[in-house]
This record gives structure tokens, sequence and C-alpha cells, in this order.
């Protein structure tokens, strides 16, 4: 029983340990120093190190200024707009493609599904010098239905995860709805859609984490400074903010902040969202 | 397999409507009929309509526009044949960013072997597994915009790197991003920091998904940590590592956010996309970019043709 255990056992988990703690600091050690700056008045910046801790932990002001120079409120206006509009576009236009694709026969249905197939391997950035010209030519440009049209228009692993989800769903609920005098789009909004919830919460999750982070169709499409979204509002703080870190970081703090929330809550989805996202 | 069952019938293509007796009723039949062939596109008529106009019309225009002198604004375009790209090829200056690549690529590689690793340890039973796994793959979820501005404080002068090493009683005083010779390997750093927790949860997902039993089995058979993932991970999570890779390369190629926020492409660290977007609209030269996506996007569809063939995972069954 109480025979010790070969060196050999107990090292290696040691080193394990040692491993996951060292990959942590490099996670944490970035993130924590801006914190630490957010807090800190610029006279602590440009004196102290950056490692550093701040005078008063309860000091704001910085927050304060990031908030109303930074312009972060409108940011946060303009990009929930987005959100809202984007991701309900998308869970309704992917669940109608993978509900017209799934449930019914048709003579094009090879040809729409290779063409939902081939633009997966276009990758968004090559063709956005035509895509603005597109976009100009409707007379989008620095509007905020240009963002909102892309992330609708180009979304296909949502299409993915929709298909592969009503696969599941039998089709004798549809024949049964059917049979009660359902018609298509019935069967369609209150069989189909209600039954496809966990493919929604998926495709809600990773929509949102990657419209909410998106900075280059922002960047092109709405240079004007009223239609700032969280991320291109944060780019600018380059100019005015200079070298005042303690204002970029505390900017910084304000955008990591609601992803860190939502992580902290929805964990679990979060990781199955991106894994069933990516590998379709 | 369920094709069969699921096919409504009246829907064979090309067969004429039976002839009708009555008058009346064959119009109406006629009409549920058309009315039938008509719902699929009712339901595709505007995600149909999206997909052409936002990708296969730019693809279509940026073709076109890769063989002009256009300047994106003035009406009048001169057709140049291949000039542009023979530009691309010619003039070092623009076909020099495929060098800047190279790093991003190094990077992938080391990205992906430390995901393995952390994956590969986290999936056995550890203290703290849940915080470990929440740490590593936070970042792939912060903003990039936030992730340029928190690694330009990292990098700068006597900034968080700097202090560090002073620690170790390293020198500090070395301008990071201003020496051409670490700025690309900095941000590439950065790019690893970003990426890692993504190859990491899809590696955690992979292995969860082997049977228990597989595991069991080989500890039975006394089978030492190193040989299970010889024998059991490693044939498991193959169609995920070779997604990962084909990944790794496209995204290699196309770099823009983190590259343009932290240093705007200065010191040698314009990528492939920066310049592409400061040839379109900064210096107002669409042909020319046109012709620089189109030879990203040929690259990307011969590596994606290459992994394929090289890697032929199950097939994605679409249809």
């Amino acid at each position: 029983m109480t025979t010790p255990l070969p060196a050999r056992r107990r090292i290696a988990p040691a080193l394990t340990y040692l491993s996951l703690i060292a990959a942590s600091l490099v996670v944490l050690i970035p993130l924590v120093v801006v914190f630490l700056t957010s807090l800190k008045t610029s006279e602590e910046v440009s004196d102290g190190g950056a490692l550093s801790l701040p005078g008063d932990w309860l000091n704001f002001d910085n927050y304060a200024t990031a908030f109303s120079d930074g312009k972060m409120l409108s940011a946060f206006a303009n990009t929930t707009f987005i959100l809202l509009f984007s991701i309900t576009g998308t869970v309704i236009i992917g669940s109608m493609t993978a509900y017209a694709i799934d449930r019914f026969d048709f003579r094009a249905k090879k040809l729409i599904m290779g063409l939902f197939l081939v633009a997966t391997l276009v990758p968004g950035v090559t063709t956005q010098v035509a895509t603005f010209q597109v976009v100009n030519s409707f007379g989008l440009f620095n509007s905020i239905w240009a963002p909102i049209l892309l992330y609708m228009g180009t979304d296909i692993v949502s299409i993915y995860i929709f298909l592969q989800f009503i696969r599941g769903i039998p089709v004798s609920l549809d024949e049964a709805a059917r049979l009660d005098g359902a018609n298509t789009f019935t069967i369609y909004w209150r069989i189909i859609l209600p039954l496809l919830k966990p493919a929604i919460a998926t495709v809600v999750i990773i929509k949102g984490i990657t419209v909410y982070n998106d900075f280059y169709i922002p960047f092109l499409y709405m240079p004007s400074e009223d239609l700032g979204t969280i991320s291109t509002a944060l780019f600018r703080f380059k100019g005015p903010f200079g070298a005042h870190w303690e204002d970029i970081s505390a900017g910084t703090i304000l955008v990591i902040l609601p992803t860190l929330l939502v992580f902290l809550f929805l964990q679990r989805y979060i990781y199955n969202g991106f894994a069933q996202g990516a590998t379709k | 397999m369920t094709e069969t069952t699921r096919t409504a019938p009246a829907k064979v293509p090309g067969t004429a409507p039976p002839p009708s007796r009555t008058p009346a009723g064959g119009e109406g039949r006629r009409g549920v009929r058309v009315l039938r062939r008509l719902t699929p596109w009712f339901f595709l008529a505007v995600p149909l309509l999206l997909l052409v106009t936002f990708t296969y019309v730019p693809v279509g225009n940026m073709i076109y526009y890769s063989f002009t002198d256009w300047d994106g604004v003035s009406p009048d375009r001169r057709f140049t044949g291949v000039d542009n790209y023979e530009q691309i090829f010619t003039r070092p200056e623009l076909f020099r960013v495929f060098f800047v690549s190279f790093y991003y690529l190094a990077a992938s590689a080391v990205q992906i072997v430390i995901a393995l690793y952390f994956a590969t340890v986290l999936s056995f039973d550890l203290r703290c597994r849940n915080l470990f796994k929440g740490i590593l793959f936070f970042p792939y979820l912060i903003n990039g915009v936030a992730i340029g501005f928190v690694f330009l404080y990292f990098f700068q002068d006597g900034g968080t790197l700097d202090s560090v090493l002073s620690w170790f009683g390293a020198g500090s005083g070395h301008a990071w991003l201003g020496d051409p010779s670490s700025a690309n390997t900095s941000l590439a750093g950065v790019s690893v920091w970003r990426f890692t927790g993504l190859n990491f949860v899809l590696f955690l997902g992979a292995i969860q998904s082997i049977p228990a039993e597989l595991y069991e089995a080989a500890q039975l058979d006394g089978a030492t940590r190193w040989q299970q993932f010889r024998h059991i991970i490693a044939p498991g999570i193959r169609p995920v590592v070779s997604l990962s890779v084909i990944l790794a390369v496209s995204g290699s190629l196309s770099v823009f956010e983190i590259p343009y926020i932290m240093t705007g492409g200065a010191t040698g660290t314009t990528t492939f996309v920066i310049q592409t977007v400061k040839l379109a609209f900064q210096f107002n030269k669409t042909g020319l970019a046109s012709a620089a996506a189109v030879v990203l996007l040929l690259i990307i569809l011969l590596i994606t043709w290459i992994q394929r063939r090289l890697v032929p995972d199950e097939k994605v069954d679409l249809v």
C-alpha cells in the first residue's frame, strides 16, 4: 500500500502541471498588465514599470475618458444593432436554405449545393476589392446596412450547421403536420424552426462572436466616425490618445469585458459551438 | 438512402401532366403542381440572391478588373491583358509580401504542436482541468483590435515583455516592433497566442470522441501514455489535424488584422492583404489589387486541392 511511487510517476505529473501553469501565465500576464494600466494615472504609467501596481484600485477615470471621448457608447449601440439584424438574418436565411435543400427534391438541387460548397473555398478577404464595388453600387457604402448584408449573405458555416441538424429531425413530423393541413411555410415556422433550437444557439454564439470581433468589414465599409463599431472605435484610440496608455488600456478592457462575461456564462456551449462550426 | 422516402411524388422532371378529364379539375391540379415545384425556390430566393451578389458577382468582377488598369472610380477602364499579373511577379516590392507569410506559417506549426500537447494533456483527468481549458481558449474570443493594443503595450520599450525579461536579468531596450528582424517574429508570436485556443478546442473535441474503452484496453495491456498517444489518439484525430493544417495555410496567407493594427505594415510587416487593401483603397489601383487577390485566391484553392488529394478524409456529404 505505502510503497513509494517510482520517481518517474511523480515527476511526469509535476511537469504537466508546470507546463499548464506556464501556458496560463503566458495567456494572462499581457491581459492583467493592461488591466493594471487601465487603473493607473498618467504619471504612474510614465514613471512606474509595466508591472507596477496602481496606487488607487478604484480609479475609474480612464474608463470615463475612454467611454466619452472614445465614443464607446455609440460604438456599443452600433455593434448591438448590427448584431441583432445580422444574427436574426443569418438564422432565418440559414435555416430556410437548409430546410429547402433537405426537405425538397428538385432539379437544380445539386447545382445549388455546389454553389454553396464552392463559396466556402473563397476566403472573404480576397474578394473584398470587388465586393466593395458591389456594395458601393447599391449606395450602401458608409451605411450600417453594408456590414449587416455582408454578414448575412456570406455565412455558409451556419447553413452547414443547420443542414446537419435538420437531417436528424424525422420527416414523419412534416408529413403528420401536412396531413393536418399545414402548408410548407407553417411546417418550417412551427415545426422545424422550434426543433432547431440547439443549432440556432450554436449559430448565434459563433456568429455573435465573429460579428462582435470583426474589424475588416466595418473598417472598410463604415469609415464615418458616427458609425464606429467597437472594433473601429477602439482602433481610432490610436490617434487622439497617442501614447496615453492608461486610456487605451481602459478602452481595451471595456471591449474585452463583455466577451469575458459571455464566455463565463456560456462556456460549455461556446466550446461545442466552435468545435461544430469549424469542422463543418 | 433516405432520398427515396423523402422524395415527394409528382416531382419527376420532364413528365407531362396527365391529361385531365374535367378542365376545371385539371387547372386546379396544375396550379397545385406549379406551386409545389416553386416551393423550394420560395425558401431559396433570398439566400441565393445574397450568395450570388456577395460571392459570385465579386469573384467574376475581380477576375475582370484584374485584366484592366481601372482605378476604382473613373468610368473608363483600359484592358491591359496580363500586365497586372506580370507586375506582381516581377516587381520585388509587390512579391515580397509572400515571404512574410512564412513567418505566420511557422507560427501555425508551433501553434498546432502546442495545441496538440495541451489537448492531449487535458483530455486526461487533472486538477483544475476546466480552468486551464478556459484560460487556454479565451484568447481566441478576444476582439482583434483589443489584442493588437494589448500586444502593442506588451512589446513597447519598457513594456510588459521588457519588464518580465528584466526579472530574469535579461537586458531590455530592444525595439521589438521597430526592428525588421524581430517585428515579424513578434507579430507571428501574437498570432500563436491568439489562435492556439481554437486548435486546442478542436483537438480536444476530437480526442474526447474516441471511445473510452480503447484507453482502458490499452491500459490493461500496459501501454504507456506515449504509446496511447501514438496508436490511439494520433490516428483518431487525423481529420481534425488535417483541417487545422489547411486553415493554418490559408490563414497565414490572409493575415491582416494584427499587423495592420499594430504596425500598419511598417518595418517589413506588410502582408498580402494589407498590401491589397492599400493598393485598392489608398493608391486607387483596383486593377492591380484585383490581380493580387486573384493570385491569392488561386494559391488558396490550389492548397485546398492538394490537401484534399493528400489526405482524403471522409467526403463531405451535402446532397
